[in-house]
């Protein structure tokens, strides 16, 4: 056993020395495997980050919230049997919520009206375009993840009255009021003004594409008075409990059944989203990703195994007299053979630390030139980067040190 | 010039290698060559003994037979009363390892190692911890006279500096018996009667040492001579310079 930690302690200075002196032919055969690891990494991480992007993007939806709406967000293939449906109105929230009053042990707590629109938003000479002008009522906020930064959300007696009030998001605040203090101040939003009387907190993008702090929100009251014309509407529902969204989700659709009054034979003509549904369709942006990853890495891999083996196989060429020689001095056919595989492995270890390094800094640039792109290097990652590392050296290592494992000594020592 | 071997013979020991009717063929395509014939030959603990022959007698092909780096093809060897010819490759590393020392006309130095690393190899492969493996290849470096060349790599080093440190690493492990094959076949013969004195000494100090070479200056350094012609023994009997010069004539 003590012999066997010598032997590999040797096999790695041998490595080292033998790297040191080809280092040239010695970083060329390695280019495989960086190429290899850079993409197995620019992959894991893009993979990673998009997806904890995603997840945080998915949070502002609400995972205890099913939406009522016209449309499934998932694609789907046959769109014409959808394509007839009614829009979904602000008034099923208060009918539902009559009905979750009267069900015992509902599943559902509370249904939320939502309407809205983009719209500029003005405050003196400061304009920002394309804002999310949502009204609904108070009990958005039961609904939504997002807190105030400052000031506090409408109550309900302002949303009931419509007062001409709003709370505004994050980015709206930073364009609008450069300074602060943006409470109390009077907004213009297509030329009517409301009261400022909150900022909610950063919400980030989704994925970088557009933000969830682009936003206004105003009791609906005072939004159908002036905006109800091209505005899209939905009705969100905050569920007892998220492990239960499926009974959730059919005691809703059960509700809006009742609510559009169809007849039991008939089919839905609305649809119960949520946040599962988006997960859906990320998966396949996911996979596609995975498998380009996949394909180079593969490919750079087997190419660089290959140059590894090719070297390997020089290598015990060059030194058959040396082999000769450790075997007369008592090397056997394991100490050979685990020589020249941690040679390839260690060729490939300082190919894949390379290419990690090289995939780190490419990472750090991407974060640096794109901020909102989620970077995700993960320790997981760097630790996969060298198990594929190591493990593409055993494999391509394995034929030449088999070979020279097996070198008859005699012949071995009169080589030259 | 002087013949050591009237100085001092020593003793003799217990039998070390004992072959008998050792035969060895290589078959090349369809031709078969007979490198040895039949040779039964019996050295002791504590011998210096000579191989002689010309080319192609045979005299590496028995040298690799004794060393354990092969294994006949038909007779029968016994190392220190185990039977080699029944081996495997392993069971043959592991007596080289403890019991042979090799001293090659090549040096075969590991190139880009210190004298103290390469002395440390056969340490390494018989499982000695660090410290005392470079302990010991310190000692046997010291002891042919490289105390001050630890540390220098064999490009730094002269021919006969090479092969001290290659005779280092053939003692470092103890072994029973120490094989040169032409050891001063790639040096000037004034480093060249160096190295004879060395392996003189180690005589001396009670190793044994079997001796390949062609050259009856070398070879009238032994206390016994074999000399082999096509794969046979020819004579076996105690050296005499004249008698050396009329075999090699
Ligand atoms: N590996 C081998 N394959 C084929 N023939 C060999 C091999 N080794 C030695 N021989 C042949 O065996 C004979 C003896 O060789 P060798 O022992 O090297 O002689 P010497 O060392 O006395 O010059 C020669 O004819 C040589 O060609
Ligand atoms: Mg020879």
């Amino acid at each position: 056993m003590k012999r066997f930690l010598y032997e590999i302690s040797e096999s790695w200075k041998i490595a080292a020395a033998q790297m040191r002196a080809n280092k040239t032919r010695s970083a060329l055969t390695a280019l495989g495997v960086i190429i290899g690891i850079v993409a197995v990494t620019l992959m894991g991480t893009a993979i990673a980050g998009i997806q904890s992007g995603f997840d945080k993007s998915m949070s502002v939806l609400g995972e205890d919230v099913l939406y009522v709406e016209q449309w499934p967000w998932a694609r789907v293939d046959d769109w014409w049997n959808y394509r007839d449906r009614k829009k979904i109105k602000t008034e099923y929230a208060e009918s539902i919520n009559r009905m979750i009053a009267a069900t015992p042990h509902s599943n559902l707590i509370v249904a939320v009206p939502t309407s809205s629109l983009i719209k500029g938003v003005k405050y003196a000479d400061n304009e920002v375009n394309n804002i999310f002008i949502l009204g609904t009522t108070s009990d958005f906020i039961v609904t939504s993840t997002v807190d105030c930064k400052e000031g506090r959300f409408f109550n309900e007696v302002e949303s009931k009255g419509g007062a001409n009030v709003c709370v505004i998001g994050y980015d709206v605040a930073d364009a609008l009021f450069p300074s602060g203090r943006a409470l109390e101040k009077m907004v213009l939003i297509n030329g009517r003004s409301f009261k400022v009387i909150g900022v909610n907190n950063r919400q980030g993008t989704f994925l970088g594409l557009f933000s969830w702090d682009a936003l206004v929100v105003m009791p609906l009251p005072a939004f159908n008075k002036y905006f109800s014309a091209k505005a899209e509407s939905d009705v969100r529902v905050k569920v007892q409990d998220k492990t239960k969204l499926a009974e959730a989700s059919s005691e809703l659709t059960g509700l809006m059944r009742r609510v559009r009054g169809l007849a039991p034979e008939k089919k839905d003509d609305f649809t119960i989203n949520q946040q599962q549904a988006f997960k859906s369709t990320l998966d396949p942006v996911k996979n596609s990703i995975a498998v380009a990853g996949l394909f180079i890495t593969g490919l750079s891999l087997f190419v660089g195994a290959i140059g590894i083996m090719n070297i390997t196989f020089v290598s015990v060429k060059e030194r058959t007299k040396e082999i000769g020689t450790r075997k007369a001095l008592g090397a056997r056919r394991r100490t050979i053979l685990l020589q020249f595989l941690i040679e390839s492995t260690a060729l490939c270890l300082l190919g894949g630390l390379i290419g990690l390094t090289v995939a780190y800094l490419m990472c750090f640039g991407i974060g640096a030139a794109l901020p909102s792109f989620p970077i995700n290097f993960s320790l997981g990652l760097v630790l996969t980067s060298m198990l594929v590392s190591i493990l593409t050296g055993l494999i391509s290592g394995l034929a030449p040190a088999w070979s020279a494992s097996r070198l008859d000594p005699v012949t071995a020592l009169r080589y030259e | 010039m002087s013949m050591l071997n009237d100085v001092t013979t020593r003793p003799a020991g217990p039998i070390v290698i004992d072959i008998e009717n050792i035969t060895k063929h290589y078959v090349m395509g369809e031709e078969t060559v007979h490198a040895l014939c039949g040779v039964t030959l019996q050295i002791r603990r504590n011998e210096y003994l000579a191989i002689m022959g010309p080319s192609g007698s045979g005299k590496s092909t028995l040298m690799n037979m004794l060393g354990c780096l092969d294994t006949p093809s038909s007779g029968r060897y016994q190392f220190n009363g185990k039977n080699v010819s029944e081996m495997d490759d392993d069971e043959l590393a592991a007596i080289r390892n403890r019991e042979i020392g090799f001293v090659f006309q090549t040096f075969n130095l590991l190139p880009r190692s210190t004298s103290l690393r390469n002395v440390e190899l056969p340490l390494i492969y018989g499982g000695i911890d660090p410290e005392t493996r470079e302990e010991r290849a310190a000692q046997a470096l010291r002891d042919v006279g490289l105390g001050d060349r630890l540390l220098h790599k064999p490009n730094e080093l002269s021919g006969g500096q090479r092969q001290r440190v290659a005779i280092a690493r053939a003692l470092v492990n103890n072994p029973s018996i120490v094989l040169a094959d032409e050891p001063t076949g790639n040096l000037d013969s004034k480093t060249g009667q160096e190295i004879m004195t060395l392996l003189e000494n180690l005589y001396q100090q009670g190793h044994t040492i079997i001796l390949v070479t062609h050259e009856p200056d070398i070879a009238h350094h032994a206390r016994r001579t074999v000399f082999l012609r096509d794969g046979l023994v020819e004579s076996d009997e105690m050296s005499s310079a004249s008698r050396i010069k009329e075999l090699a004539s």
